[in-house]
């Protein structure tokens, strides 16, 4: 029997993807999520811009993680500049970046991938009859927006953040309304665990490997050593020399594989996967009393990685938020400089890396960014063709949504891969 | 009261602007008890058919696809409301129009020929009418929300014509321009966003588009008496709304 499953227009995932399986008798032969974002040159653009104006442009290559690519072009062009900002900066990057954290991880747990384990079609069904944890879902995602306009002045692409540190000296009776709410937000996040890991979930193990920073002793976001389960440890400067592109026959866009290693995952799968021991106890204890170990093999358990990863994101905000201490300058200054600088944080979707070169005046000679999600495509696909049996026995309906459901695993976010995905539109 | 059936189209974006609405969070499941979103990718599945009372649009329009789905949006719709500097004046991508489009394609692609796109980055009204447009980079989404209840209740909805500096006045900011000579385009931008840069320290990059009648060579011959190096004044001109009028002269001057 030959079926072809189609999805034209992926729906609830960031910008505009497709889905084409091709099922010739009875095996799933042929596989492509495939991509009609329009490009948009960022890295063409990028050039002969202002080092300064680096962080702000980026932004918009995503209005759901502005922050990760403010950070990770930030410490890229530092280290070129020279620059190490004290730690009363970098704790409020931290900040902020939580803050971004529960924002996207609630937009996509709530609205765009809890509706597919619950066979619904959007939030609105899951508010009909559960209304309490889809009203404290809204909260919390709400906060941690909140998070991002008191320091950033507002949550999508925030204004504050700068090359070295900040514009203004961001007061601690300012934080004082977010420390009203920590204890409510804290429940609802531990409430919040409790619902997705009580989710039915598909049963799927499979052998990745796992990419994500390890962090020194805290949960990793904007510093650390590139890991993964299977024995990588690379310094962030080394990442570029250790992926290689690639591009395959049947799918028009650029795939990453590890030199010498192959496919690998990124997101926060692969960073609980490597920095489970760095998780707050009370994360771990609500994990553990469910039966799930440090270890998660299941793609589909992804969102347990989300849920868990925003209680830690509260809990950690609240330590972070009452003992903030305010920097005496907002930012380092730097000595404008030619050069080369690299940096890689940890976007809500997994490692994002940056890298520019500036000319002696400060002005961007080359750019090189490789978001996450370009980095998962090509694992998407892999998910896809490992769950072929289970694809080519359902009937058309129920195996595109198992298939969407796998592709939301990854919280792909086009809009952010597309700058640098090859594209080619198939009219038909 | 039947609902409001409500479209919302995302072209060449970064997503944020549409993300906005999600961002309504609580007011949004209240929002949802008058209003209908029939078409929305990014928040649920199913798709109601046209035709739509508004449709949102998100993004500027890039390739040759983009453009005949636009003219759909125009067909399907009673009216189209441009949301966000992409949509209302090409946004950053439009950075692309001022250079040469081949070379931009080769530094980013390896295979460039499988790029189909325009030469340039427009903005809706470029291609179709709209009725309405909806600034800032993002949009903010008091002004989606404000928008849509004047709308239902058969107003004609308004939204902030004043330059940034009143709002700034109204923050009551020390002026970030006269006392530090930091550069800021707030004289010559659409309020809109509460002053939010000079609020934190920094001067307006204009993210909300041109104010009305913006004067903006009045605030080039500033800069220059600020010193600023042209290739530098001209960078401020040229960021999320390079392609309108108001500052596309300005960025011209320089090229």
């Amino acid at each position: 029997m030959s079926k072809i499953i189609r999805v034209d227009y992926l729906s609830r995932v960031e910008g505009e993807g497709n889905l084409y399986l091709e099922i010739e008798n009875d095996r799933l032969t042929r596989v492509e999520v495939g991509i009609f974002e329009a490009p948009r040159f960022f890295e063409s653009f990028l050039r002969n811009r202002k080092y300064s104006e680096v962080p702000d442009i980026t932004a918009r290559i995503c209005g759901i993680c502005p922050i990760a690519y403010i950070m990770s072009s930030s410490r890229a062009i530092e280290k070129v500049l020279d620059i190490e900002v004290d730690e009363h900066i970098s704790k409020l990057r931290r900040i902020i970046y939580l803050g971004e954290w529960i924002e996207s991880h609630l937009l996509h747990m709530l609205m765009l991938h809890a509706p597919d384990f619950l066979n619904y079609e959007s939030v609105l069904e899951i508010a009909k009859v559960n209304p309490e944890i889809v009203k404290r879902g809204l909260r919390l995602k709400s906060w941690g927006n909140e998070v991002m306009k008191v320091i950033g002045g507002r949550s999508v692409h925030p204004v504050s953040c700068r090359v070295g540190g900040f514009y203004r000296v961001i007061r601690k009776d300012e934080l004082n309304h977010l420390i009203k709410h920590v204890d409510e937000m804290k429940e609802h996040a531990k409430q919040i665990l409790e619902w997705v890991l009580n989710l039915p979930i598909p049963d799927f193990k499979s052998d990745f490997e796992y990419v994500s920073l390890r962090g020194d002793k805290e949960y990793p976001i904007l510093y650390g050593k590139v890991v993964s389960n299977k024995g990588l440890c690379i310094s962030e400067d080394e990442f570029e020399e250790n992926i290689v592109s690639e591009q395959v026959k049947y799918s028009t866009t650029l795939r990453y594989r590890m030199r010498g290693r192959g496919y690998y995952l990124v997101g926060p799968l692969a960073r609980y996967n490597n920095n489970y021991d760095l998780l707050k106890p009370e994360v771990r204890d609500v994990v553990e009393a469910h039966g799930h170990s440090s270890t998660l093999h299941n793609s589909f358990q992804s969102i347990i990685a989300r849920a868990a990863e925003t209680y830690h994101a509260v809990l950690e905000l609240e330590e972070l938020l009452k003992n903030y201490g305010e920097p005496l300058k907002p930012y380092v200054e730097g000595v404008v400089k030619g050069g080369v600088g690299s940096a890689i944080t940890e976007a809500p979707r997994g490692i994002l890396y940056h890298r520019y070169e500036l000319n002696e005046k400060g002005y961007v000679v080359n750019a090189n960014i490789i978001p996450p999600t370009a980095q998962n495509l090509a694992h998407i696909e892999y998910d896809l063709l490992l769950l072929g049996d289970e694809l080519v026995r359902r009937d058309v309906k129920d195996a595109q949504h198992l298939a969407e459901l796998t592709i939301r695993n990854y919280d792909p976010c086009i809009s952010c891969s597309t700058h640098f995905i090859k594209i080619k539109y198939v009219r038909k | 009261m039947s609902k409001l059936k409500v479209a919302v189209f995302k072209f060449s974006s970064c997503d944020g602007c549409q993300l906005q609405f999600l961002n309504l969070e609580e007011e949004l499941l209240q929002l949802t008890e008058v209003v209908d979103f029939a078409l929305f990718y990014e928040a649920r599945s199913s798709v109601e058919p046209g035709p739509y009372d508004i449709s949102f649009v998100e993004g500027s329009i890039s390739t040759p696809h983009e453009v005949e789905l636009i003219n759909n949006v125009r067909r399907e719709s009673k009216i189209v409301v441009a949301i966000g500097a992409c949509a209302t004046s090409g946004g950053i991508q439009a950075l692309r129009n001022w250079a040469n489009l081949d070379e931009f394609k080769s530094y980013v692609y390896p295979r460039p020929e499988w790029i189909e796109v325009l030469k340039n980055a427009e903005p809706p009204s470029k291609f179709i009418k709209v009725d309405y447009e909806i600034r800032g980079c993002p949009v903010s989404k008091e002004q989606l929300l404000s928008f849509i209840l004047q709308y239902m209740r058969g107003k004609i909805p308004t939204l902030p014509v004043s330059p940034l500096c009143i709002e700034c006045k109204v923050a009551g900011n020390v002026c970030v321009l006269v006392v530090s000579g930091t550069p800021c385009l707030g004289p010559i931008t659409m309020g809109g966003c509460g002053a939010i840069c000079p609020s934190y320290g920094r001067g307006c990059y204009g993210c909300y588009g041109p104010a009305v009648d913006p004067q903006a060579p009045a605030m080039n011959r500033l800069f220059k008496e600020l010193d600023l190096k042209p290739k530098d004044i001209q960078l401020l001109f040229k960021q999320f709304v390079n392609w309108a009028k108001g500052f596309k002269e300005v960025v011209e001057e320089y090229e």
